[in-house]
């Protein structure tokens, strides 16, 4: 289905066959990447979406198929061949040294070299220049971890340069930069496509994706499901084309935000004047029983700073908070445990799931945690605990005993809410749970908070997708600058309302 | 047959017998046992006695490696616990007596107790990196033995402190009764409750495991506690054997044994999942490779060369790419073709 | 065309020059402290003692740690890759002793002294690749290398051997004056090894990658630098730097003892630390550890000088040392809690 045009395509490959033990990765899939062109790949993880990319860089040797760049044909066998055929990748978490410093790591291995060694001067000199043509400038001396993760990723995209990439691969890039950020990269990148350059954009956040993408690639179960270019395909084909069913059952969920939710007694969680110094300004939000309270700001906003606090993960230094109406000190995520306080972050590999560990002692981790090291959980008990909410959640596969390693990221996301529901708290706060999960998975878990709320379940629920935070929540608290700058109504609120509201510096709240 | 090949165990109990048969087809009066005077005696069981202080300072190393650290002071700490009991037993008037040995064996046990504090205080208070500070302990720890003792080897004629190492509690010895107190203990204590669990979950993720709720802190605190009062039981020990206090010999190289036993026995350095009965083994495995050394007549200054060959044999055992490579080429002589492939290791993307 | 400067770091009091160097340089903070440490000694013994920085002394520095010099060369490169090496003291002994034993024999020293620093490199080469292609922790791969090389010492010989070769034990004996400051060959020795070592690091695509593997290995992986053959050599370098520290350490001596180096490479790891090499990889300075080994001599110096015992020297280090990373880690907190 592809429409010609007349760049000609820089990337060519026919036929990509990739097996694994027990897994057709890909399966005869054919792609095209044209110069001068920034190409969506898109699909639900385990669509192959990354076993293409892998490919493509010589991660992955191919079983069948073949790889053309620049109509010479290709053999990778390691990530030099695809580098020097011209591909660079820029991952997820940025692949350089923190360690040195940002003209060295733009200029690594290709130092300019004298009789004496490398000639420092012109290392910075050089790196300069390359930065320069996209716009940045830097003093090249400073250590790359002084600066911002989107400042990094453009010194890595640099890199790609000095390489002469003709193609470039960005993988995820815009998951930990806020708003400015990705408006920087973007124009970067609009530059390098005016320039020739083809790039090759992989991303879960749609609105992105629509924002710069010319074509769009869509894979499904390792098959090629087709391309298109991007003003034939509407956002909601997009998303069916990619999960194969329809969105209807998120527009349940939406329905169930509208049930009543009283607010006579005490709050499960009141937090007055939270603050800690440097990092949060003075906090006032309280949840109610059966209510979805979400934290809608970009990042960098102090929306997880806020919810670390009230968890216990990081100390105030003012404020108070309340919990069922009396005043409590949560000073470590024990306390918070005790008090039937659940915390699931956003970090789930670092910071949730503990990968050695099988599903179930994932799962009863929480109880263990709550009653104490000395009254350890029979099996009878784990096992009844772990099947009841394995099956209730979806975890896929469905097998207890399997490392939580090997899960993917939605199941694995599936097994820390297992964690904590299994707690059995009165407050669950949960810190990005959809990011960077399929779409299948976003919904399952949108439809499970929804239903615990429903029967009484006090939540915090962040997200960066705006429409989940409305479709869920009753009343939104709006962040910025580390400073809380409104309580919103979700039922009176439209997404381009909470855009404008969290843009503009309106104060007051509105509830 | 894989079946039990995959077992954790099966690695280091193989390497065991193996090491037992060698033995006993070389000189078959190896796994004699006589009895005499109703006790036991004969090659196995010196191994058993002698195996006490490296059984002692590897359980405490091995849960110390479970939550990802490591403890370089044991050999330190068997020193000055040694230095301690003997210099009050021989400052005493009545070196002899029950009482007075218990009290000075008791306050060594209390500085070895203190020292576990002091290290688990660094690491998991601090945050400091075990193996640096660790590391303080073991340069200034000898120092500090060394000053107790007053530079010399203090010897002392006592039996109540002799029995300890060389006596026998019903047709067992003494020190490999201690020995198994220990085991047990340990074994119970973490795998009767949830403290084992909870261990390897610190372990393999220390912050998602404080955000679940778990006490880390004093989990890491508790393992350097431990790993240090056991070697002040194991220094005693120790000097009970010599009946002197040597500061520079007491539990020379020991962390290192310690180590090495640990991961024979199939825990990994890098902290998580363990094995009480991997160690164990681990530390049989080693005390026999030590009585092997000597029955086959090997001078005992070749005695390091020995090690250093059954280390590297070891750790390529346990290689995983020994096991690939060995797969790949059981695969290609079963059925001629080429191997399958596996997932690529190196480049994680 | 698009121009963006880079964020500045929100709330930060300190000017701007202040700041610039801390974000270009903050990696050679802890060298300075040691730098600072070692001139606060020296000068707190010259004041205690009366006649402590003399020629002669501080000639002696250098000549008594020429062999823990040339260690520290090789430990740093071990240590930044993120690696340990603790055969280094046995490898020490074993060159030393087989230096000593085959001069005695009466081969030649012009194939001794080569075969003696190769020997050292070969057992480099056994750790580096047993930690490179069988994925051996190098804690352990290098414990087995100290086990292989402290017991071949023990086959070679059980008792210290003497060197009678002119041509070895002139590295010792022969002195280069000016007015009283003196130096042996042996110490040019170890002053050549730091020098040819710190200029690696920083002037040649081996020593950067070096200090990438230390930073991230994954990444160095990605960036198309050879990580495997890298982390090879670092063992390689640090054998040899082990075998020409035996054969420096038998020159000054006048034999090969194979008891030699228990507990060396704790000494070495301890000056490489002091000196502002994190253990952690991915920072450090040869320079570095070189201040290192000389607050490690100071120390030792002034312990003798007060007529102590020798085991306050690693009571004292051991505190120097976790004086080191306590301050260390406060200044990590103070910052991680800033952010």
């Amino acid at each position: 289905m592809s429409v010609p045009t007349k760049a000609a395509p820089v990337v060519d490959m026919r036929g990509i066959t990739i097996r694994f033990p027990g897994v057709l990765a890909l399966d005869n899939v054919d792609f095209l990447l044209r110069a001068g062109e920034v190409h969506a790949l898109m699909g639900e993880n385990g669509a192959g979406k990354s076993t293409l990319i892998k490919a493509l860089t010589g991660v992955y040797p191919i079983d069948s198929g073949s790889i053309t760049v620049a109509g010479t044909d290709r053999v990778f066998s390691t990530t030099g061949d695809a580098q020097n055929a011209g591909i660079s990748t820029v991952y997820q978490e940025v692949n350089l040294c923190p360690n040195l410093s940002v003209g060295e790591n733009v200029m690594l291995g290709h130092e300019p070299r004298s009789s004496r060694g490398i000639s420092w001067k012109s290392v910075h000199h050089e790196a300069a220049r390359h930065l320069a043509s996209l716009g940045l400038h830097l003093d090249t001396h400073s250590v790359l971890s002084s600066h911002s993760i989107a400042v990094q990723q453009l010194v890595a995209i640099s890199r790609a340069m000095v390489l002469d990439a003709r193609v470039l691969i960005l993988d995820e890039p815009t998951s930990s930069l806020d708003r400015d950020e990705v408006d920087r990269l973007f124009a970067v990148v609009r530059d390098l496509r005016d320039n020739g350059v083809a790039i090759l954009f992989v991303s879960h956040f749609l609105e992105q994706v629509y924002e710069i993408a010319d074509r769009i690639t869509v894979l499904r179960n390792g098959q090629l499901v087709g391309e298109y270019p991007l003003h034939e395909l509407p956002r909601g084909q997009l998303v069916t084309k990619m999960i194969g069913r329809e969105i209807a059952e998120l527009e349940a969920i939406s329905a169930t935000a509208e049930r009543p939710i009283n607010r006579t007694g005490a709050p499960v969680l009141r937090a007055t004047g939270l603050a800690r110094r440097g990092v949060l300004g003075e906090v006032n939000l309280d949840v109610f029983e059966g209510e979805v309270v979400g934290i809608a700001g970009l990042l960098g906003s102090g929306r997880t700073e806020l919810v670390r606090l009230l968890y216990g993960a990081d100390r105030a230094d003012e404020g108070q908070v309340e919990i069922n109406g009396h005043v409590v000190k949560v000073s470590s995520p024990r306390n918070a445990v005790e008090r039937r306080i659940a915390f699931s972050s956003e970090d789930r590999r670092s910071e949730g799931i503990i990968a050695d560990l099988t599903v179930a002692e994932n799962i009863v981790l929480g109880m263990q945690a709550r009653r104490g090291w000395l009254r350890r959980i029979r099996s009878t008990e784990q096992d009844a605990v772990v099947s009841e909410f394995m099956s209730s959640l979806g975890v896929r596969p469905a097998d207890p005993g399997m490392l939580a390693r090997n899960l993917s990221g939605g199941n694995q996301q599936k097994v820390v809410l297992a964690r904590w529901l299994a707690t059995a708290p009165q407050l669950l706060i949960l810190d990005e749970p959809t990011r960077g999960i399929d779409v299948g998975a976003k919904a399952d878990i949108q439809r499970k908070v929804a239903e615990l709320a429903s029967q009484g379940l006090a939540v915090i629920f962040i997200s960066s997708e705006l429409e989940e935070v409305l479709r869920l929540a009753q009343r939104i608290v709006v962040m910025r600058d580390r400073r809380q700058i409104g309580l919103l109504d979700s039922h009176v609120t439209s997404l381009e309302g909470l855009v404008d509201f969290m843009a503009n510096d309106t104060q007051g709240s509105v509830a | 047959m894989t079946r039990l090949m995959k077992h954790r165990l099966f690695w280091p109990v193989s390497c065991l017998l193996a090491l037992i048969i060698l033995n006993t087809v070389v000189r078959p009066q190896f796994i004699k046992i006589t009895v005499l005077d109703g006790k036991l005696y004969g090659a196995p069981i010196d191994i058993l006695r002698q195996s006490a202080p490296l059984m002692l300072v590897s359980l405490g190393m091995t849960l110390v490696i479970a939550t990802r650290g490591i403890d370089l002071s044991v050999g330190a700490v068997m020193a000055i616990s040694g230095a301690v009991t003997l210099t009050i037993i021989d400052g005493s008037s009545s070196p002899g007596s029950v009482g007075t040995v218990l009290m000075a064996m008791a306050a060594g046990v209390a500085l070895a107790f203190a020292f576990g504090v002091w290290n688990g205080f660094l690491v998991a208070v601090l945050k400091i990196q075990p193996i640096i500070a660790t590391l303080v302990l073991m340069m200034a720890g000898r120092g500090v033995a060394l000053l107790i003792t007053g530079g010399f080897i203090t010897t002392v004629v006592s039996r109540p402190l002799k029995y300890v190492a060389s006596g026998y509690l019903m047709f067992i010895p003494f020190a490999f009764v201690i020995a198994v107190v220990a085991i047990a203990v340990v074994a119970v204590v973490e795998r009767r409750t949830a403290l084992g669990v909870l261990t390897e979950a610190v372990g393999i993720n220390p912050e998602a495991s404080r955000l679940a709720g778990v006490r880390s802190r004093g989990i890491v605190f508790g393992a350097y506690i431990a790993s240090g009062t056991l070697a002040g039981i194991a220094g005693i020990i120790y000097s009970s054997n010599i009946m002197a206090a040597d500061a520079n010999a007491a539990g020379e190289l020991i962390e290192l044994y310690a180590i090495l036993a640990v991961v024979l026995g199939g825990t990994s350095l890098l902290g998580g999942k363990f094995s009480i009965a991997g160690t164990v083994i681990g530390v049989l495995i080693i005390q026999t490779l030590d009585s092997t050394v000597l029955f086959l007549g090997v001078p005992s200054a070749d005695k390091p060369v020995v090690f250093a060959l059954v280390v590297i044999v070891v750790v390529l055992v346990q290689s995983p790419r020994v096991h690939r490579t060995a797969r790949a080429v059981l695969r290609r002589s079963r059925t001629g073709g080429p191997p399958a492939r596996t997932e690529p290791q190196k480049v994680s993307v | 065309m698009t121009s963006i400067v880079a964020d500045e770091r929100r709330g930060s009091a300190l000017p701007a020059s202040v700041r610039t160097f801390l974000s270009r340089r903050s990696s050679l903070m802890p060298t300075f402290a040691a730098l600072a440490i070692f001139i606060v000694l020296l000068v707190g013994a010259q004041l205690y003692f009366g006649n402590f920085i003399t020629p002669q002394n501080m000639s002696s520095l250098l000549l008594d740690n020429a062999f823990l010099l040339i260690l520290a060369v090789g430990m740093t490169f071990v240590i930044v890759t993120g690696g340990i090496d603790l055969s280094v003291g046995s490898v020490l002994a074993l060159t030393g002793i087989l230096c000593a034993k085959l001069l005695a024999d009466g081969v030649s020293p012009y194939l001794v002294v080569p075969l003696t620093i190769l020997v050292g490199a070969a057992v480099g080469l056994v750790i580096g690749v047993l930690v490179q292609y069988f994925d051996v922790q190098p804690f352990i791969a290098s414990l087995a290398g100290l086990f292989l090389a402290r017991g071949l010492a023990y086959v070679v010989s059980l008792k210290s051997i003497r060197v009678e070769h002119s041509g070895v034990l002139w590295l010792e004996s022969t002195r280069f004056s000016i007015g009283d400051w003196y130096i042996t060959p042996t110490g040019i020795i170890a002053l050549l090894v730091v020098l040819i070592g710190a200029f690696v690091m920083v002037a040649t695509r081996f020593g950067r990658t070096v200090y990438a593997v230390g930073g991230s290995e994954s990444s160095a992986r990605l960036m198309g630098l050879n990580v495997g053959r890298t982390k090879v050599l670092v063992y390689v370098i640090s054998g040899t730097c082990g075998g020409l520290a035996g054969l420096v350490l038998t020159a000054y001596s006048g034999a090969g003892y194979p008891r030699n180096g228990i507990g060396t490479e704790l000494d070495v790891i301890a000056a490489v630390v002091i000196g502002g090499t994190l253990l952690s990889g991915g920072t450090g300075y040869v320079l570095g550890s070189m201040i290192g080994v000389f607050v490690y001599g100071t120390i030792k110096t002034v312990i003798s000088f007060l007529g102590a015992e020798q085991s306050w020297t690693r009571i004292s280090i051991g505190l120097l040392l976790l004086l080191f990373i306590v301050v260390q880690r406060v200044i990590v907190f103070r910052s991680e809690s800033r952010r």
